[in-house]
């Protein structure tokens, strides 16, 4: 009944089909921000390109190993693999190499391997598997605590490991939490509070100059916007009784996180000490003063135009002055060179992809594989929402990878495990009783 | 759970608000906003870093010691070079070969070929005029500005310190530095480096596909002026530091000298010296290789990190500390035979009249009344131990054994040892005021920097305490006690009245005892001379002196390595060191001459100044 005839009948070929084109997208993109004349082989491994061409190899290889590997498997050993996991960042903050101040890497023989980046699909076959169990209610606290804890403890190791973005990508899960009866009030703050956080910290320094000569700083602004968001919720649900209470309530709770986030950072704390926290966050510190590594990336992003400069004929990216540029800073080399027309394909097959797969959670039996399912599709989406939105400087500057098309064999392992490894359960789902 | 179906619609929309914010934003940044659009031909950035001056530094009389000369690091962009590029005009104009050339470029190019890199560095001012004229010949060569540190005094090298270029290990744990920095990495230079270093600057420039500059980068939006670093007054008298390193030459050994009123250093001299000049610029690494290799030694900061056992300038101390711990009174009298024996072993002395009183102690330095009166102080309590924590305690309140404190790097901290020391050598409650003996005249274990040793005299002169001492007197006019919480009075818990004992006592030592070649006419100088044993060859010669008696302006101590007694070789310097600073004149050129002809080392110097350059 299981026959290699029926795997490939029942394989989601779409979401094959759009992994491919994301993963070929990445390369073609890493290939134009190391372009140099002189290395113009492209299976160079001496070059980045090269090097990921390797890299996309194993993973096409990794990714038909899980689809002959019987979906049982990971629902078995998930918490097996989940121990593993914690024992290696254990691990490798022990014996581990440091790069950019994380003790994040092992290096075996020559080749850099990440044990955080495995451990986001570790974590989610654990969680999948704890919230699949029968008679686990969300609504109980200690449903509540054990989640908290199994996504809790590999992020608190890769806190201790430095790496700070990577660790920030466990909240994502609380959208996985939020689908299996977490009460949306969670998602609501947990989203509101990182949003004016972030968003304050974004635009502590702007000035807006607003008609009749009004000035007003990033703060001031958010809190006015706050005020227009809730005016239109009030007027929405003014038949509501205590809507009105609730509504300013919140207004000014949030208008308090934001002003004391602006004066905490602005008035009480020595620069070095907001930079500290800039840097606990894992917002990358500036080395040419605020603002101008995003102001470089948007030149770069910007300068694309409509249609773009043209394949390979990128200026901004190619001199260099887009840091970290075929890794964090990947998505300027698309915006650059294929303008927007290639900034919106990418979104659009990012979008594709995250739709795709909350449509085929929808069809799953299994609790298993819905949930492992939602938890795959929250942290692509973390990805993608903090690493374009850095570039485009919409989030602050942390570096974490952008999926399919960051340079990096871990990373491009670990998301090719984590999307197959649903594409497996999906293609099974029929055996489910 | 299938009742929460429906928040997949919810995720759903939170994924496509995302989506389509980021669309807009793109939409508006690279179709609509025209602000992120360099003009068509200035479509490269180039970040020109602009070095600030570091702070100037002058003596106490406002003599410049340390400047800024100008200095020019060649760059280049790899990719700049054109294909006709004429590299034998180039290396001509350069002065280097064709495989010197290779070499730098390749570097350059393997750092990047989009980005400028240093091509060579530091040209000096000269060498850069000739250049300038036609580096317009040669695009993808620039220049970038930086300073160059100069010392036209070409004295106190040691106290100056020097400045050199960040290496990896300090860019990788202080963020403020970036290859191609330079840092002070000894002396002045290095405890100052933040007052000194200034701001770096940056200009963020736009530059055209043929590497031409066309203005700045969202006009100056990016840009940062450097920021010259503080200036710096030091306590030094650079008349007397430069005379002090004349009358040391070809010596080995230090002087070091302070005004006791204020703990400020007047000179800092550690001999050999070199001239500061040689540790600069592009000959720095050769010439630093020489002078390390000197087994002379002359990169070694004596004054701060040699450590020395006192000798019996160290007698003083011990008569204060037993005035105060009424052991001993100044008419008390010890008789001496040659020595004193204790226990069937005998410490031995010269020959001498006896009974001894204190006065006459100090002017003959008897051993056997130190003897005496170290045992006095150390039996009047009830075990060895604690009459010894007592005895340590009156000495490291004269700043002997810890460090000063003195705003220098790498001050050593001598040595005065704990009782668990002789608890380790000789078994707890098995040692006692004989076992340690030889610490009644300043021998044993004792070891002093003479740093400390001018420090202990400064207590003396000033009859009880010592200021911290110090070097930096100002920083950009402002007095250093603005910045430093550290320069406070030390007290040495010994009564004043007790000082003035030992003080006429140095008095006559310089009027009719050991030290009489320090003698100056009608000026009141004390002093106390000593000899070092030196198991490795001749003996050291020291002195500790100030002056006047009265309000003393000038106190010091003078080490001259194998210069056998006190007062053959510490004790006139010590003389001519005070007259110069007191009076501005020598009037014994007789005892000068002595000095500055004499050679203990038998070799001179392998570089001894840099006037070639
Ligand atoms: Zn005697």
């Amino acid at each position: 009944m299981r026959g290699s005839k029926s795997l490939i009948d029942n394989i989601d070929w779409i979401t094959v089909g759009l992994y491919l084109l994301l993963v070929l997208a990445g390369w073609l993109n890493i290939y134009a921000a190391v372009y140099n004349e002189e290395f113009e082989s492209i299976f160079d491994t001496t070059q980045r390109y090269g090097k990921q061409l390797l890299w996309i190899g194993t993973a096409g290889v990794i990714a038909i190993v899980i689809l002959l590997i019987d979906e049982r498997f990971f629902s078995t050993f998930g918490y097996f693999i989940y121990g593993f996991i914690l024992f290696a960042l254990v691990a490798v903050l022990v014996v581990g190499a440091a790069t950019k101040g994380a003790t994040s890497w092992f290096v075996i023989g020559g080749f850099k391997i990440q044990p955080s980046e495995f451990s986001k699909f570790a974590t989610n076959l654990a969680l999948a598997k704890y919230l699949s169990t029968l008679n686990i209610r969300m609504t109980d606290l200690k449903t509540k605590l054990t989640a908290a804890a199994i996504i809790g403890v590999p992020a608190i190791l890769i806190l201790l490991q430095n790496d700070t973005g990577s660790a920030l990508v466990y909240g994502a899960f609380i959208l996985v939490l939020f689908r299996e009866g977490l009460s949306g009030n969670f998602l609501l703050i947990g989203l509101v509070s990182a949003f004016l956080f972030v968003i304050t910290l974004v635009f502590q320094n702007e000035v807006y100059q607003l008609p009749f000569d009004v000035e007003l700083t990033g703060g001031w602004m958010l809190i006015l916007a706050l005020a227009v968001l809730m005016s239109l919720v009030y007027y929405f649900n003014r038949k509501k009784k205590q809507v009105l209470l609730f509504i300013t309530v919140i207004f000014i709770t949030c208008s308090g996180l934001v002003k004391s986030v602006d004066y905490v950072f602005n008035n009480i704390l020595e620069p070095h000490q907001s930079k500290r926290i800039n840097v606990m966050l894992g917002i990358e510190s500036d080395p040419f003063g605020a603002g101008y590594n995003v102001n470089q990336s948007l030149i770069a992003i910007g300068s694309g135009g409509f249609s773009g400069k043209g394949y390979l004929k990128g200026t901004q990216t190619k001199y260099d002055f887009v840091p970290e540029q075929s890794t964090d800073f990947i998505f300027c080399t698309i915006g650059e060179e294929w303008g927007f027309i290639g900034s919106f394909v990418v979104i659009t097959l990012f979008m594709a992809l995250l739709l795709r797969i909350l449509f085929l959670c929808s069809r799953q039996r299994s609790a298993f594989a819905r949930i492992y399912g939602y938890g795959a599709a929250a942290i692509f989406f973390f990805h993608f929402t903090i690493n374009i939105g850095m570039t485009i400087g919409l989030a602050p500057v942390i570096g974490i990878p952008l999926p399919f098309f960051s340079y990096g064999g871990s990373s491009l392992w670990a998301f090719t495990i984590l999307l197959f490894v649903f594409i497996k359960m999906d293609a099974d789902r029929l055996e489910v009783l | 759970m299938r009742q929460y179906e429906s928040r997949r619609i919810v995720i759903g929309a939170i994924f496509l608000i995302v989506g389509i914010i980021f669309l807009i934003r793109l939409f508006y940044v690279q179709v609509i906003d025209s602000h992120y659009k360099l003009d068509a031909t200035n479509n490269v950035l180039r970040t020109v870093v602009k070095y600030p001056a570091r702070g100037l530094i002058y003596d106490r009389n406002g003599t410049l010691l340390v400047y800024n000369e100008a200095a020019y690091d060649l760059m280049v962009v790899p990719k700049a070079i054109e294909e006709d590029f004429d590299t034998a005009g180039f290396c001509a104009l350069l002065e280097i070969t064709k495989e010197g050339f290779d070499q730098r470029f390749n570097r350059a190019k393997n750092y990047s070929r989009y980005k400028a890199s240093i091509f060579e560095k530091e040209i000096s001012a000269r060498s850069y005029a000739k250049i300038q004229e036609q580096l317009f010949n040669y695009p993808g060569f620039f220049v970038q500005t930086r300073t160059l540190r100069t010392y036209p005094k070409r004295t106190a090298a040691h106290l100056v310190g020097y400045v050199g270029e960040a290496n990896s290990k300090i860019i990788e744990n202080n963020s403020y530095y970036k290859s191609g920095d330079n840092i002070g990495i000894s002396g002045i230079e290095k405890h100052y480096e933040k007052v000194l270093r200034g701001k770096r600057g940056q200009e963020v420039q736009m530059v055209d596909v043929f590497n031409r500059p066309k203005g700045k980068f969202q006009d100056g939006a990016f840009d940062a002026t450097a920021v010259s670093g503080s200036n710096l007054k030091l306590t030094i008298d650079a008349d007397l530091q430069a005379y002090g390193e004349k009358l040391m030459q070809n010596k080995k050994g230090s002087i070091v000298a302070i005004d006791p009123s204020t703990g400020e250093i007047l000179a800092l001299i550690s001999m050999p010296t070199y001239d500061p000049n040689l540790l600069v610029g592009r000959q720095r690494s050769k010439n630093y290789g020489v002078l390390s290799q000197d087994t002379l030694k002359p990169l070694f900061n004596r004054a701060l990190m040699a450590k020395y056992p006192p000798g019996s300038t160290f007698k003083s101390i011990n008569a204060l500390i037993g005035l105060q711990e009424q052991v001993l009174t100044p008419s008390m009298l010890y008789s001496c035979y040659r020595g004193y024996s204790f226990s069937g072993r005998k410490m031995g002395c010269h020959v001498h009249s006896s009974p001894v009183n204190l006065e006459f102690s100090i002017q003959t330095s008897c051993n056997a009344y130190y003897c005496n009166v170290f045992r006095s102080i150390i039996d009047n309590y009830h075990t060895a131990e604690e009459g010894y924590n007592v005895w340590r305690n009156y000495v490291t309140n004269f700043g002997l054994g810890k460090k000063t404190g003195i705003d220098l790097p790498n001050e050593l901290s001598g040595f005065v040892p704990k009782t668990d020391y002789y608890d380790r050598y000789y078994l707890k409650g098995k040692w006692h005021s004989t076992t340690i003996l030889s610490l009644a005249i300043g021998q044993g274990e004792l070891g002093f920097t003479p740093m400390q040793m001018a420090n202990m005299v400064t207590a003396i002169a000033n009859r009880g305490y010592y200021i911290t001492p110090h070097i930096a007197k100002e920083i950009n006019g402002q007095p250093i006690a603005e910045f430093d919480s550290t320069i406070v009075r030390n007290e040495t818990g010994i009564e004043a009245k007790y000082f003035n004992e030992v003080v006429e006592a140095m008095y006559k030592v310089v009027e009719k005892g050991t030290g009489t070649s320090a003698k100056i006419d009608s000026l009141q100088v004390c002093g106390k001379t000593g000899t070092v044993q030196n198991p490795h060859g001749d003996d050291h010669s020291t002195f500790i002196a100030f002056a006047p008696k009265e309000n003393p302006k000038i106190a010091l101590s003078v080490y001259v390595e194998n210069g056998y007694w006190g007062s053959r070789w510490a004790a006139p310097i010590a003389g001519l060191m005070i007259e110069q600073y007191l009076r501005d004149t020598i009037t014994r050129p007789h005892i000068e001459k002595r000095m500055l002809e004499g050679n203990l080392i038998g070799t001179v110097p392998k570089i001894a100044s840099n006037e070639g350059e």
